[in-house]
């Protein structure tokens, strides 16, 4: 970032002069003073005043600089993607409670996780976010582009939620319960509407038993298999 | 039965085992010392050059070229004794290519490689069980 930051600075005085000379001519015809009348015995009646009004105040100290900071923060983050990471490409899971399943990627988050769906009905890999890091991407690829997406699949959407914990104190320990998560019925109605759609898609792509069957297998090295070695 | 079928020997046709050429083939021309020969492969596109005997090969066949000869005359020989197709039909050249083809396939193709690996398999294995009931009804007959 250093180098940059200095190469904003040196382009800034040369900017500068260009500018002037584009407003100068606009200047020429107007008035440099303005006669302004003045009140009260033995002023003169009036006086010239200089038309851009001068400074009433100049400080006898600069402002300390404002240190620009170099960090951006998260949400500024340029959000990169695997370039074999596209819409409707399967994905292998390596880590995660899904690790191992083959599961279709659907798209990029606005904080830079992929959006995935196994879909659930095929095998159990619901709606969910995960970093591509823990991800390796297939060249076998689904054409979704018949597939719209709920607009509320967002990053708050699958934000933990906090449950309520019984108190101390309160009622008694033994008696009260705590809350246990259960899955809400918007995301039980999203899932079934991207579930069906895709499984359109799949049907479409012709090898729909054989995509089906690959979605449904989980994923294993056997013997000799060497994955910096394979082609996926 | 001679212990030895293929020589190094002027015009002995040999596949490049190692190196940016691997795979190719060329064709011995000249043998420099006991531990490399000239070698150029026209057709495969590989250049005359030096090459180990460790890094080849030796194929069976064998082309009609005299010692040292130029790249030209390499070339109609070769295309003359349809070297190229001879080799595409042994079962080395076949071998060869199926790993290949083994090797860039992707996961996907995989699954369906085990799916039709059982398929055969489940096919093979009811007519064996099949069979076996026959011989056993026959068995008990006698």
């Amino acid at each position: 970032m250093g180098p940059k930051v200095d190469k904003k600075a040196a382009a800034k005085p040369a900017a500068q002069p260009a500018k002037k000379a584009v407003a100068a001519p606009k200047r020429l015809n107007e008035p440099k003073t303005v006669e302004k009348k003045i009140g009260g015995e033995k002023n003169g009646g009036t006086r010239k005043v200089t038309l851009p009004r001068q400074c009433r105040y100049y400080p006898t100290q600069e402002d300390p600089r404002k240190i620009k900071g170099r960090k951006k923060p998260f949400k500024d983050h340029k959000r990169k993607i695997r370039s074999s990471i596209t819409p409707g490409t399967i994905l292998i899971l390596v880590a995660g409670p899904h690790k191992g399943k083959r599961v279709v990627f659907l798209k990029q988050l606005a904080s830079g996780l992929l959006l995935v769906t196994g879909p659930y009905f095929v095998n159990g890999c619901p709606l969910r976010r995960i970093n591509q890091i823990y991800v390796i991407a297939t060249k076998t690829k689904l054409n979704i582009d018949s597939v719209t997406l709920p607009d509320r699949l967002t990053d708050d959407y699958f934000r933990r939620q906090k449950l309520n914990k019984a108190k101390m104190g309160e009622g008694d320990i033994f008696e009260s319960k705590k809350e246990v998560y259960s899955v809400s019925e918007e995301r039980k109605e999203d899932q079934s509407s991207v579930d069906k759609q895709l499984l359109a898609a799949i049907r479409k792509s012709g090898e729909k038993k054989l995509i089906l069957g690959y979605l449904g297998a989980m994923f294993s090295l056997s013997k000799k298999q060497f994955p910096h070695k394979m082609i996926f | 039965m001679a212990t030895f079928n293929k020589y190094v020997q002027i015009g002995r046709v040999a596949l490049v085992a190692y190196g940016p050429d691997q795979g190719n083939l060329v064709v011995i021309i000249d043998v420099i010392d006991q531990n490399r020969a000239l070698v150029d492969g026209p057709c495969t596109g590989v250049k005359r050059q030096a090459l180990q005997f460790k890094r080849m090969h030796l194929t069976k066949f064998v082309i009609p070229v005299p010692r040292s000869a130029r790249t030209c005359i390499i070339k109609k020989k070769w295309e003359k004794s349809g070297i190229t197709e001879k080799w595409q039909e042994t079962s080395w050249s076949k071998r060869l290519n199926d790993e290949k083809l083994k090797k860039n396939m992707n996961d996907f193709d995989r699954f369906k490689l085990m799916k039709a690996k059982q398929t055969r398999n489940r096919i093979i294995n009811m007519e064996f069980g099949r069979l076996k009931n026959l011989a056993k009804k026959q068995a008990a007959k006698k």
